[in-house]
């Protein structure tokens, strides 16, 4: 057993800097090399591409990436976990092998396939048998958006993954699995965690919870000195550095910007956190009240004392809902009377909807550079506010109605109040809103599978 | 004496579905119990009139020196239902930085304020 394991974070989201991962592979020593792609409503983005082309459905980027780097992780033994699977991944399984026997690495490499989390199909017979798949926020349940959805996946945990990595896959590709559960994974693979070792289960969860946002914990989106953070151009990525008692230090590559320190691993820590005590992954509960940090020299965190419990026993289900249209159009009023002007535009421009007797389920008016961010905690704008923008967004079932919005904002320039520009972007686009609908359901319901290729 | 917390604390705010979490934390160890007692649920709620629908619930983090706050029914929907320019509520932290909290001259100067 190793005594000690790097896991580097390399993107935070899916369009997140392309150059992280290279650089995390390149810069300094690794040994597992994270991607997290999905965020809650990727699923039905990829479900559409896939409708449209039955070999798309996945994160295409991770392609050309892997064509990039593999030699150098074959090489160095480098393993990669990735949500990069989307709807569709055997497809970018295949896609990887292809470009890996493109840079010579035929017989040298193994990737690991881990599907069961795409539930679309079985919904009707779930359904049947009483399994409501009610809505987490609102309580309502899947039969009455049953005709609009469009995805449905559970989010999978690291069970799956370490059954890949034991198998020898070098580059594991998940579906919906979770963030957490791509770091825990390689953790529990080498040190030999077992399954119900609650207190491990947590801190691998937390290290990974740490690094699946990529370099917002050192020093991207970080508060704290903001000024102060260095070169953030160069911003470095994050780096777990984990041992078997389940202890860890958050750090990254020498060399690189941005920093390592206790108030930005605390920020990201608290993002998007509900309550700290119990914080539900399909693996463990962890308690983010147990976590204790301290320096271990410079841009490096120490991360130890973390508890947790026994997981739950319900997986939760991401599920994507089609919910009608919306667009959003915009203006910018100048000096003198900036925000004056674009309020009596916003009044001209209800006016005429009203006229044309057009029905939405909500009207939303934002003064960018007055109260867009902040509302009424903003206070009373200036008089000599350099120019203010106008934002109007509707949304409504109707698309008819949503388009002829998309008509009204243009002509407020020849037909409103002076001083406006900013329309050179034409209409406003009618966007289709796919909406997210969670839900949970028994563990028992759902079979993840796991198959080993040999490229 | 009256100071605003953008002088005490750094946050991040993020989303899940209508609810906006801030995680408050305090700059210095000796600072959060001031938050503790000056940073109180009713308090954000009240902050946060006419942008907070729900009900705002508060947790304690003394490991980190933290406060994390739900602010339930605050982001139009959430998600892609929203129209809002910060439908994540990322911007939800500076806005509980803007709020005014009562300090003892001997609890800013343990603060070195």
């Amino acid at each position: 057993m190793k005594n000690k394991i790097r896991i580097a974070g390399g993107q935070g989201f899916w369009g997140d800097l392309p150059e992280a991962p290279v650089r995390q592979v390149e810069e300094g020593p690794i040994d597992y090399l994270m991607l997290d792609y999905l965020a809650e409503v990727t699923m039905s983005i990829m479900q559409k591409q896939r409708a449209r082309d039955p070999s798309a459905g996945y994160a295409k980027d991770f392609v050309p990436l892997m064509k990039q780097i593999l030699p150098a992780c074959v090489e160095r033994n480098i393993r990669v976990t990735a949500n990069a699977g989307g709807v569709n991944v055997a497809g970018c399984a295949t896609a990887v092998s292809e470009v890996a026997r493109e840079r010579g690495l035929a017989g040298k490499l193994r990737i690991g396939i881990v599907t069961g989390d795409d539930i679309m199909e079985q919904l009707d017979e779930l359904l049947s048998r009483g399994i409501e798949l009610r809505n987490m926020d609102t309580g309502a349940p899947l039969a009455t958006v049953r005709d609009r959805i469009q995805s449905a996946n559970v989010y999978l945990g690291a069970a799956p993954l370490v059954t890949a990595l034991q198998r020898g896959a070098q580059v594991v590709i998940t579906g919906r699995a979770t963030d957490t559960g791509l770091t825990l994974a390689p953790l529990m693979h080498e040190f030999g965690w077992a399954p119900d070792d609650w207190n491990k289960l947590a801190a691998g969860t937390i290290a990974g919870h740490i690094i699946e946002c990529g370099a917002q914990c050192s020093g991207g989106n970080c508060q704290y000195e903001w000024r102060s953070i260095p070169s953030l151009a160069n911003v470095g990525f994050p780096i777990v550095e984990a041992t078997p008692d389940g202890s860890f230090v958050i750090t990254k590559h020498e060399g690189t910007g941005g920093w390592v320190i206790i108030p930005s691993v605390k920020e990201q820590l608290v993002y998007e956190m509900g309550d700290p005590h119990s914080y539900i992954t399909p693996d463990c509960v962890a308690d983010f009240t147990s976590i204790q940090l301290e320096y271990d020299g410079r841009d490096r965190v120490r991360v130890h004392g973390i508890q947790g419990r026994p997981a739950t026993d319900t997986f939760k289900v991401s599920i994507s809902y089609s919910a009608g249209y919306k667009a959003v159009g915009t203006l910018v009023y100048s000096w003198p009377d900036a925000y004056d002007k674009a309020r009596a535009a916003d009044k001209i421009l209800r006016q005429r909807l009203d006229r044309l007797g057009l029905q939405f389920d909500q009207i939303l008016t934002e003064f960018v550079g007055a109260n867009a961010t902040h509302g009424p905690l903003a206070g009373q704008p200036s008089p000599d506010l350099a120019e203010v923008q106008l934002r109007v967004g509707v949304r409504g079932e109707d698309r008819t109605a949503v388009a002829r919005f998309t008509r009204e904002i243009a002509p407020l320039v020849l037909t409103g109040p002076p001083g406006v520009t900013g329309f050179a972007g034409g209409r406003p686009k009618v966007e289709e809103i796919v909406a997210y609908w969670p839900a949970l359901i028994p563990k028992e319901e759902i079979t993840p599978r796991v198959e080993v290729v040999d490229v | 004496m009256k100071l605003q917390l953008v002088k005490l604390a750094h946050a991040r705010s993020g989303d899940k579905g209508d609810t906006a979490n801030v995680g408050l934390i305090a700059l210095r160890d000796e600072i959060y119990p001031v938050l503790v007692r000056e940073v109180t649920a009713e308090r954000v709620k009240q902050h946060f009139t006419g942008i907070v629908k729900g009900d705002v619930e508060r947790f304690e983090l003394p490991n980190l020196g933290a406060l994390n706050f739900l602010l339930h029914e605050s982001l139009d929907g959430g998600g892609t239902l929203s129209l809002m320019t910060d439908a994540q509520g990322k911007t939800f932290s500076t806005a509980l930085l803007r709020m005014m909290v009562e300090v003892s001259d001997e609890e800013a100067q343990a603060a070195g304020l």
